[in-house]
């Protein structure tokens, strides 16, 4: 049953994906990336990850989309992109196929190992996984998440003096 | 059963799709819708290794992967709508001031 679900919305994201590599209107394709991203928040659900679900919600879909599909709609970029799509569609897909071919043969090969915790489902539920991401973030990755705020700081700031009419 | 096996080929093929469009997309905006897709892939896989080795530390990991791309957002659009206002366009063909 589970797997079922799997692969429906595997099919889902999948397709999606396609569409926003696919469709001539930019518009279509920033709709079509937040399904993408709205398939990933559920598989994030699936691997017992609900606040990282929330903010791929939020983050993602919420704010990144709403400031792509306001610069598409401010630059107006309606049919004028329409004329020239590719031009190497062969190679892309080549590179895109060498891609898949080697991620492929490298996981057929080998069980995926590494350092492992001891966050085990009982856990997640018992403790919760807000509570545990909060944990991780502020006590073993503190330094990180300062450094994080300093590089909003200055994308803001870049932003501001990129964007403004007369510096 | 699904396995973390079926996360990591799903997140191959999600990456591909994304490598693919980066590489004949000619619409600056695509091409960084793309390169969010390719993120996303990673990030699917870094909480499918989290989940199946039982540490925290793949997700904290999203968590700054999402925060950089927020800033690369923010920058990237300012920069493309400083083309547009220059150029009249927003195809990648032309950016072409440095080309030899």
């Amino acid at each position: 049953m589970e797997i079922l679900f799997f692969y429906l919305v595997a099919l889902v994201a999948v397709a999606s994906a396609l569409l926003v590599v696919t469709c001539k209107n930019p518009v279509n394709s920033a709709l079509a990336l937040v399904n993408t991203f709205f398939s990933l928040a559920v598989f994030y659900v699936m691997l017992e990850a609900p606040f990282m679900a929330a903010i791929q919600v939020m983050v993602y879909a919420g704010a990144i989309m709403v400031l792509i599909i306001f610069v598409i709609m401010l630059l107006n970029l309606g049919t004028a992109t329409l004329k020239k799509v590719s031009h190497s569609a062969a190679g892309g897909a080549a590179v895109a196929a060498l891609t898949l071919f080697v991620i492929g043969y490298f996981l057929n090969r080998s069980e995926p190992t590494g350092m492992t915790g001891d966050i085990t489902s009982e856990v997640v539920a018992k403790v919760g996984h807000t509570e545990l991401i909060g944990k991780a973030l502020f006590v073993d990755f503190l330094l990180p998440f300062e450094i994080t705020s300093i590089l909003l700081l200055v994308a803001i700031i870049g932003a501001v003096v990129l964007a403004k009419r007369e510096v | 059963m699904i396995t973390v096996h079926h996360y990591l080929i799903l997140s191959a093929i999600i990456f591909s799709i994304g490598t693919f469009g980066v590489l004949t997309r000619k619409n600056a905006i695509v091409i960084f819708m793309c390169i969010e897709l390719m993120l996303n892939a990673v990030n699917l896989t870094f909480i499918a290794l989290s989940h199946h080795l039982g540490n925290l530390d793949g997700q904290v990991f999203v968590f700054f992967v999402m925060t950089v791309a927020a800033a690369e957002a923010a920058v990237g659009l300012a920069l493309m709508i400083t083309f547009f206002r220059n150029r009249e366009s927003i195809e990648v063909d032309d950016i072409n001031l440095m080309k030899w």
